[in-house]
């Protein structure tokens, strides 16, 4: 019984604390640098878009906000014809970072994007590329890949061996 | 039924069965790669190890395949035995040493057999540091993707492919490690099953190649259970659409007709749907109108009176209703050729007269001595001509019996069988491609066909040919004469019922098109009769529904009839020749975008569902009709505003049509008060698919004519087979989910099989057509006989690019002899008048005095064939 | 004359009392934020005052939805019982000399048969629903409601034999040389847990817990409905805190300032408490609330009634 008029008096006197509220528009947060707010599309260290349109970001997405469309160029390079992104209905989890297998989603500490038109927070493929590889420098997915793209044959690609040859029969 | 142990617990199971099979049936979870339902067991990859006991004492055990192990009685085995597990987690370590980092660009991930099996042994590492092989893929055709390295050599491509479907330019090379599936070169696959190589190979060895041109994952479609639209079999299909279009078709079991497997017409004719002809808006005297102002114009035509309506054996049986309902029973005409529609009424009339049974297409697969008479099924119905393949193996794996070999043991029986083939006999004007497997193929005209199927009905003497086939068919146990409409020739069908009935054989005929029986049902005039109508003025306005009445009459009649009409009125999917010559043009939904029955060559009623919403106006044939019914003032069409209500006005009308409501359930179907799901629970992008449009996302459509919705939402379980939008199990992202839908592995899907059966026998039958004249050839003049092609012959599916890509041209088929005597490379044929400068190829085995052209392929289209065709130079 | 005056009354009353209720929307969100080291709502208009029309303007304009499977009728009546139950509460309560609606020789009872009333939209609430949730906080409030009511009736006898009156004005001017919170602290404290249970505010708000009941009773309200329990809950408070103030605290009685403004005062330091009980203690058990009701209180108040009517008897 006497906690709880304790409690009561200890919470009484909290309204003589500092206040912790960051006023925010006006104050800014420092934020670290991989702190994760939005996603952008990475891109290779070669320049070419990372992202490889496996619907995995979508699926995993909780709120279903990401819809796209995978297409090919004319040497079998998979890419996201269109990538959309409602950011509208984002909830910032980070779970498509966390699907993606090429590590071109990845989360910057942009989360402050206020619109007063809600269309505006849609965003496409154009708006979320950026023009370099992101936290990972040097991965790039078709490197490990089997298939074959332009400017990598078959058996180009880390650890892996040349094409059988089918008309050898040495054992 | 004998009794099985799985770890220590009794079971009952079937002892002709593997057990594998067995425990699948039971639900348990055992991986496997080589083994397939309907391929049998090979013990190839070892993957589905359990341990064996000898007796309940015996706590060593020893490992065995699952698949190789009989289900004996008192067999005891353990699944969760850590050898066991620990051997199965070996396996898939080793067939995934050399499996590339290609998931997330692969086409089979997330329904693919060898993640769920990878996940399901619990492989989630890889430890192997050295160099992967890798493999130059091959250029497979329109149809089918390959990327070889990606193959885990379970070899069961080749065993469809060659053992299954008598495809012979799919095999494996090479040796050891470095085994290599695919042709001698680069080359379009030449089986017409070649699609099921999707579905039977576990990983993305083989993938859909019209899937990957607009490539969306298992989990994002949206599906329905559909009926093929491009042949008269009706086989189970589940397309999947994403975005409002249609983005690829699977097979969905049916135990009694599809099985496992569909044609590559089946599979790939979807194109269509998406085909740029598509007419998307109403267009009234060719300028664009709303679909108000369409329904409007129709209405006023309604009102005015003096309407015919002509029906179309490829739209639903509600579609054609509703079209007889808008013009009334006496101004309805089906649509059909005059003389196929009496070959499709007289075949039916066979049917339900009792004269043979009527075999489903398993039926056909368990038959063990086959006449096919004048039908080229690999071409006309390509999904039978597989089961017929099946046939041949009937009597020589009874004649190994004494040698107690399971049938299931794939291998061994082949060792056993070696080529023996069980009495398969074809009687056809050309080589067809089940020519192969036959005991004994006869060439002959049209009427000489029939005369031959009459003599076997009466033949005694074993020495001619047709004493020969009476003898094989008389003395099988399940014999089965095979017939159609594709000779178009009333003798024929005559003769196989005659045949059918004399030697107690079953009788299967190949209809024209996916609803031809339903049309024939519902009655209806001829096009002759249509054509009188409104040249004698009886009839001002002509409805077209679904039809393009230059495939089904001669392009003059039908310019004459649409001159002598005041309007003509198109319903249709694709801009054709009618709908060119059509005032009002109304875009009707496709088979994926609508509801209704199909009625397929058994007189079995099979429903289809809305698979997603069209973009554009497109709407049901049976709305529109309603809706312009409404306005006219007829309220009777109110009860035919739901697919239920249409059903249910149909089978009051038409007696024969009283049982078409059982094929599924009705819209008000619920299953713990949910309606089933279109769309998988994983479903992506809802809230962002149509975000670009506007960002306040629309309500989802409703279905009124369905308890399917337009949603991930609903019921979870497994709903009734008629239902089944697709397969998915936990855990079994793959089609071989499959397993888990059915009643035991192989059998029917849980909750009986779908379908109704319309037509009961009567026993009315009667002999009508007497046994024709022998051929005689003609000087100068060749009988032109229709060749099919499973690729380009269906009117829709040629629209599909990969299918078009590989219909033939025009062309005049002459026999080598024909062709030496003309002795140049094209040849001027005047064809009812009309005459035609073509390409000649050279067809050997054509009877003499017969000539071939392509079927349903222009300019041979709406022309009666057989017909005569004179050369201005020919002996 | 007096007819306009009484009328007069009667407008003054229910238009302050919902200006206070809304108002209270804001002031409980700020108060609690500095007692949480936060600042609250500050941004709509000075001090955020302006939250209370945002808020208003957004209750007004959501989309007033009634689930399929409720019960039509009872479902739409349950928000209003609350509401006018409360409000004919405010009938009794004198203010100031003068400024009262009604009087009423029975005043306290009347008081208390109209909080008994209130039970009845909780549960009509639940039920109506058709909703598990729903249903579960409307069988808690009916019996919290019950086993609360019995004691605080009970711990208010004390009271009125003091005073020798039911009238809540007598009450007051009994007063006058010294609060009742003096003799009667421990019905003071009895009736303050009661007035909390009653008003099912935190931490005794088991029927709406939404960690376990996802808002109980209110769970399938939305709009103007759900704006009905939300107003009866802050003319609830009111109503506890005006009769604290009444019954122990000598109403109106004070120097210097005229009656009125002692009045709310007095009224607005009740309502303070409240919150900052919201902002600091935690919710009990259901078990633990019930038997601490029939266990504790109601032995507690009873001994009050025995001892108050003892002594009264002893010295009068």
């Amino acid at each position: 019984m006497l906690s709880v008029l304790r409690t009561i008096w200890e919470v009484f006197l909290h309204a003589f604390r500092k206040r912790v509220t960051i006023q925010f528009p006006e104050e800014k947060p420092r934020l670290p640098p991989r702190y994760r707010g939005r996603i952008i599309l990475s891109r290779d260290p070669d320049g070419g878009e990372r992202c490889v349109a496996c619907y995995l970001c979508a699926v995993a997405c909780p709120v279903d906000c990401i819809a796209l469309q995978a297409t090919e160029d004319s040497t079998g390079r998979r890419y996201p014809e269109f990538f959309r992104i409602n950011f509208s209905r984002c909830i910032f989890c980070g779970f498509c970072e966390e699907a993606c297998p090429t590590y071109a989603i990845q989360l910057i500490p942009d989360f402050y994007m206020s619109e007063y038109k809600r269309q505006n927070l849609v965003y496409e493929k154009e708006d979320l590329l950026i023009s370099g590889p992101g936290k990972y420098e040097g991965y790039n997915y078709w490197k490990v890949a089997g298939v074959k793209i332009g400017g990598k044959d078959k058996g180009e690609a880390e650890r892996e061996a040349p094409p059988v040859d089918l008309q050898s029969l040495l054992p | 039924m004998a009794t099985i142990y799985i770890d220590n617990k009794p079971y009952d199971a079937d002892p002709s069965r593997n057990l594998l099979d067995v425990c699948l049936s039971l639900g348990f979870r055992l991986p496997y790669f080589c083994w397939h339902p309907a391929l049998g067991s090979v013990g190839a990859c070892r993957q589905c190890a359990v341990k064996q006991f000898k007796d309940e004492q015996d706590t060593q055990g020893k490992l065995v395949m699952a698949c190789m192990t009989p289900a004996a009685e008192g067999t005891r085995i353990s699944i969760d035995d850590p050898d066991a597990v620990e051997f199965r987690r070996n396996i898939i370590q080793g067939l995934m040493m050399n499996h590339p980092h290609d998931c997330p660009v692969c086409d089979e991930g997330g329904e693919c057999h060898l993640q769920d099996m990878t996940v399901m042994t619990g492989h989630d590492y890889r430890r192997y540091r050295f160099d992967k092989r890798t493999f130059r893929n091959q250029y497979l055709g329109p149809f089918v993707n390959h990327e070889m390295n990606r193959c885990i050599q379970c070899y069961r491509c080749v065993r469809f492919y060659r053992d299954y479907a008598g495809g012979r330019d799919l095999d494996c090379f090479a040796l050891r490690d470095i085994v290599y599936f695919g042709r001698r070169e680069d080359g379009v696959l030449e089986s017409e099953f070649s699609g099921n190589l999707v579905e039977v190979c576990p990983t993305g060895v083989f993938t859909d190649a019209t899937l990957k041109q607009h490539y969306t994952r298992k989990w994002d479609l949206e599906f329905a259970p559909s009926i093929c639209a491009h042949c008269s079999l009706g086989c189970n299909t589940s397309p999947g659409a994403r975005y409002g279009t249609l983005r690829r078709i699977v097979n969905r079991y049916h135990s009694e007709i599809n099985g496992y497997f569909l044609c590559d017409r089946g599979r790939y004719g979807y194109e269509f749907v998406n085909s740029p002809l598509r007419i998307r808006d109403v267009t009234w005297q060719g300028g664009v109108i709303d679909g108000a102002a369409g329904v409007e114009r129709l209405s006023t035509l309604l009102a005015a009176g003096k309407v015919i309506g002509i029906g179309s054996p490829r739209a639903s049986l509600e579609a054609n209703f509703l079209l007889r309902e808008a013009v009334g029973a006496a101004n309805f005409f089906a649509g059909m050729a005059d003389d196929e529609l009496r070959l499709v009424r007289r075949i039916l009339e066979i049917m339900q007269s009792g004269m043979a049974s009527v075999p489903s297409l398993r039926d056909i697969e368990l038959s063990d001595a086959v006449f096919v008479v004048g039908e080229d099924v690999s071409n006309t119905a390509p999904r039978m001509a597989l089961s017929l393949r099946q046939s041949v193996r009937q009597q020589p794996i009874r004649s190994i019996e004494k040698l107690r070999i399971p049938v299931w043991n794939d291998n061994a029986v082949r060792d056993a069988v070696q080529s023996a083939k069980g009495p398969f006999y074809i009687a056809s004007p050309y080589p067809t491609r089940l020519d192969g497997i036959a005991t004994e193929v006869c060439r002959a005209a049209p009427d000489d066909i029939a005369r031959l199927a009459f003599e076997v009905a009466e033949a005694s003497d074993e020495n001619s040919p047709a004493g020969r086939i009476a003898a094989a068919l008389r003395n099988a146990q399940r014999p089965l004469v095979v017939s159609g409409t594709g000779l178009n020739n009333a003798a024929i069908v005559e003769a196989a019922a005659r045949a059918a009935q004399a030697l107690g054989a079953a009788l299967s005929y190949v209809l024209p098109e996916v609803n031809s029986a339903g049309l024939a049902m519902m009655g209806g005039g001829t096009l002759a009769e249509a054509m009188e109508a409104v040249r004698g003025g009886a009839a001002e306005t002509v409805i077209v529904l679904e039809n393009d009445l230059y495939r089904r009459a001669p392009a003059e009649a039908v310019d004459a009839l649409f001159r002598s009409a005041r309007h003509v009125v198109a319903l249709d999917h694709l801009t054709n020749g009618t709908t060119a010559r059509a005032d009002l043009v109304l875009p009707a939904a496709t088979f994926a975008e609508s509801a209704g029955t199909f009625v397929n060559n058994e007189g079995r009623a099979q429903r289809f569902f809305q698979v997603f919403i069209p973009h554009g106006e497109i709407q049901e044939s049976r709305r529109w009709l309603r809706d312009a019914m409404l306005a006219a003032g007829r309220i009777e069409a109110e009860a035919l505003d739901r697919l239920d209500g249409v059903i249910g006005a149909l089978g009051r009308a038409l007696p024969r049509f009283a049982r078409v409501h059982e094929a599924a359930p009705p819209a008000a179907f619920r299953l713990v008060g949910k309606k089933v799901p279109r769309e998988p629970h994983r479903y992506s992008g809802r809230t962002a698919m149509l975000a670009n449009i506007t960002v306040s996302e629309p309500k989802p459509p409703e279905d009124p004519d369905s308890a399917l919705a337009f949603s991930m939402e609903g019921y979870s379980g497994q709903p009734p087979p008629p239902l089944i939008p697709f397969f998915w199990a936990p855990g079994w992202n793959s089609i071989q989910s499959l397993n888990r839908f059915q009643e035991e592995i192989a059998g029917p899907l849980r909750g009986g099989e779908s379908g109704v059966r319309l037509l009961v026998p009567n026993g009315a039958g009667q002999q009508q057509a007497g046994v024709p004249p022998a051929f005689q050839p003609r000087n100068g003049e060749r009988l032109l006989v229709p060749v099919y092609h499973v690729f380009g012959s269906e009117e829709l599916s040629r629209e599909a690019p990969a299918v078009a890509s590989l219909a033939p041209g025009p062309y005049l088929a002459l026999s080598p002899e024909d062709a030496k005597a003309l002795g140049e490379d094209t040849a001027e044929v005047s064809i009812g008048g009309k005459t035609h400068r073509l390409p000649v190829l050279v067809i050997s085995g054509l009877p003499e005095g017969v000539a071939g052209v392509p079927a349903g392929i222009p300019p041979f289209t709406g022309l009666s064939l057989p017909a005569w065709g004179k050369f201005s130079r020919m002996p | 004359m007096n007819g306009l005056y009484q009328l007069a009354v009667v407008f003054g009353v229910l238009v302050v009392a919902l200006t206070i209720a809304a108002g209270l929307i804001w002031l409980e969100r700020r108060l609690l934020a500095l007692w949480q080291d936060r600042y609250g709502p500050n941004r709509v208009g000075p001090f955020g005052l302006f939250q209370v029309l945002a808020d208003m303007i957004k209750i007004f304009t959501k989309e007033d939805w009634t689930a399929p499977f409720a019960d039509k009728a009872t479902f739409i009546l349950a928000p209003a019982i609350i509401v006018v139950t409360v409000l004919l509460s405010f009938a009794v309560v004198p203010f100031a000399p003068g400024i009262v609606v009604a009087d009423l020789d029975i005043g306290l009872l009347f008081f208390l048969g109209m909080s008994s009333l209130g039970v009845y939209s909780v549960v009509l609430a639940g039920w109506s629903s058709d909703n598990k949730y729903s249903l579960l906080g409307g069988m808690r409030a009916a019996a919290q409601m019950l086993s609360y009511e019995v004691f605080m009736g009970l711990s208010l006898m004390g009271v009125v034999v003091l005073a020798g009156s039911f009238s809540l004005t007598a009450i007051v001017e009994a007063q006058r040389n010294l609060w009742f919170v003096v003799p009667q602290f421990l019905g003071f404290l009895l009736f303050m847990i009661a007035g909390i249970a009653e008003t099912r505010r935190l931490p005794f708000d088991l029927p709406e817990a939404e960690s376990e009941l996802i808002a109980g009773y209110h769970a399938e309200y939305s709009g103007m409905k759900f704006g009905m329990f939300f107003v009866g809950e802050y003319l609830g408070i009111i109503l506890i805190s005006s009769m604290i103030t009444v019954l122990f605290f000598g109403g109106w009685l004070g120097p210097v300032l005229p009656g009125i403004v002692w009045f709310l005062i007095k009224v607005f330091f009740f309502i303070a408490f409240f919150i900052l009980l919201r902002a600091a203690l935690p919710r009990p058990r259901f078990d633990q609330l019930m038997s601490w009701g029939w266990k504790v209180m109601l032995p507690l108040t009873l001994a009050n009634v025995l001892v108050t009517g003892a002594l009264v008897l002893a010295f009068a």
